[in-house]
């Protein structure tokens, strides 16, 4: 078996812009996922039917489909409606990067949201009493101690959700986007080496996940430092 | 006059009633022990005081002023202005069974939390009070660590400078060291009693009887939810008058 590491090379700066595409998608995804997740995950935990049900409804419709038809009927379902095409959305909903950023954040809020909305039933209810007994309102009993808690604990979670959705940034290719993935179909249409084109896309994705899970490793030393077993 | 007064507090569980009309009074000073056997309610009358549990009929004052409770659904009182709740339990102090310390926060930023967040109090003033405290309470030497990394006497003295901190009317202890093993109870009964002995006023659920003798100024006996008898310790476990707290006594080793 030869692998022609020669084509492999020459495509180097196909590859390398493709992965600042898939940084990017990646980024944008997860910060707007990110930001809608923590209401959406305060909904979830709330006692109301009214505030509840939505959030209920949008984590149960994205996590019960699967992202690759999400991201075909916002970029391609969409634009089916003349209505869409000639309002002044249409700038925006024409681009494959904001179609898929959109898709994407869509798809990790609604996962982010039951993460968090876990994490914040699983607080221990002491730490609850404690808040309520020193007289803190509501609001500043999430803003300090439940969210804080919260979003610490959901650390180990997320960086699987987190490394879940750089694998799935994959998809953008399939909506004309050249990523890593897209660098990959672009090499392997132009010189037939599929091998050598889709395992050089899957090293780059490796090296991603190990940057990945060493910065979560870092975060969870910071920020979960008093979870580990006591050292002096 | 009185610093706390509960009048005639009622609770129950669905159909089964645990406080019966359970009433307390305490002046400035006073170190209030409440003794009984598990089931008597001497934990649920107590989380009723600051509302951490509802009562279905009674009086709450503090300094005099009435909690304004009305009837939620199941008959059980609510607080009727939130912010009164807020501010009353802000001048209640609780100290937990279970410690219910902050675990992500350090020993340090658990005792600045609510006098910063809720009193209003400077970070800086915060910071030099907690340092004042923690050292009161012999755990200076543990400000920067975490609750997981404490032993529990650690963590219970931890939990009494945050209950100092907010600088409170009345403090409440729910079995203090009913969860420590015995060498730990006595570093934490130490500083219980410097507290009483500042004049601090003070309601204590504990099985202590040493503390509740020694150190308690009156003693409340619940049985299945009604007083069986109140009086100075010394009397009251010297020469007990009820049949009940007779039994009880006679289990107790102390």
């Amino acid at each position: 078996m030869i692998f022609d590491y020669s084509t492999v090379w020459e495509a180097m700066p196909l590859y390398l812009d493709g992965l600042l595409t898939t940084l990017k998608l990646l980024g944008i995804s997860l910060f707007f996922g990110l930001l809608a997740a923590i209401p959406l995950g305060l909904m979830r935990v709330s006692k109301r039917p009214l505030v509840n049900a939505p959030a209920w409804l949008y984590t149960y419709v994205i996590r019960g489909t699967p992202m690759l038809v999400q991201l075909f009927l916002i970029y391609y379902g969409l634009a089916q409606f003349e209505a869409v095409r000639n309002s002044l959305f249409w700038s925006w909903l024409s681009s494959a990067t904001f179609c898929a950023c959109l898709a994407f954040a869509i798809n990790t809020s609604a996962y982010t949201a039951e993460i968090i909305a876990g994490s914040l039933r699983a607080t221990p209810a002491g730490e609850i009493e404690a808040a309520k007994a020193m007289g803190m309102s509501r609001a500043k009993m999430y803003r300090r101690i439940l969210l804080p808690s919260a979003l610490r604990r959901a650390l180990p979670q997320y960086s699987n959700e987190v490394i879940m959705m750089l694998q799935t940034t994959s998809l953008a290719s399939i909506v004309t986007l050249i990523d890593i993935t897209g660098a990959a179909r672009t090499v392997n249409a132009q010189y037939y080496l599929p091998f050598e084109a889709y395992i050089t896309a899957g090293v780059f994705y490796l090296c991603l996940t190990f940057i990945l899970v060493r910065l979560f490793k870092l975060a969870e030393r910071r920020w979960l430092g008093y979870l580990a077993p006591r050292k002096h | 006059m009185y610093k706390l007064q509960v009048q005639d507090l009622h609770k129950r569980y669905g159909s089964h009633e645990v406080l019966k009309g359970v009433s307390l009074a305490a002046k400035a000073g006073d170190v209030i022990s409440i003794i009984g056997s598990s089931g008597s309610g001497k934990s649920t009358f107590l989380r009723c005081i600051n509302l951490l549990e509802q009562p279905h009929a009674g009086q709450i004052l503090l300094n005099g002023e009435q909690l304004k409770l009305v009837p939620g659904k199941d008959g059980a009182l609510r607080a009727a202005e939130p912010k009164q709740l807020q501010r009353l339990r802000s001048r209640l102090a609780m100290v937990f069974q279970h410690f219910n310390l902050w675990a992500h926060m350090t020993a340090l930023e658990n005792i600045i939390e609510a006098p910063v967040h809720v009193l209003g109090v400077s970070r800086k003033e915060a910071l030099e009070k907690a340092e004042h405290y923690l050292a009161k309470v012999g755990v200076a030497h543990r400000k920067d660590a975490y609750p997981g990394h404490m032993s529990g006497g650690e963590q219970q003295r931890v939990a009494i400078a945050r209950a100092l901190a907010m600088e409170p009317e009345v403090m409440l202890f729910d079995e203090p060291t009913s969860a420590l093993d015995p060498e730990l109870v006595g570093d934490v009964l130490k500083v219980m009693q410097s507290l009483a002995q500042e004049g601090r006023t003070m309601v204590v659920v504990t099985h202590e009887m040493g503390f509740a003798r020694e150190v308690s100024n009156q003693l409340i006996f619940l049985h299945k939810g009604l007083v069986e008898e109140t009086g100075h310790p010394r009397e009251v476990l010297a020469n007990p008058r009820s049949e009940r707290l007779k039994q009880f006594l006679s289990g107790s080793l102390k």
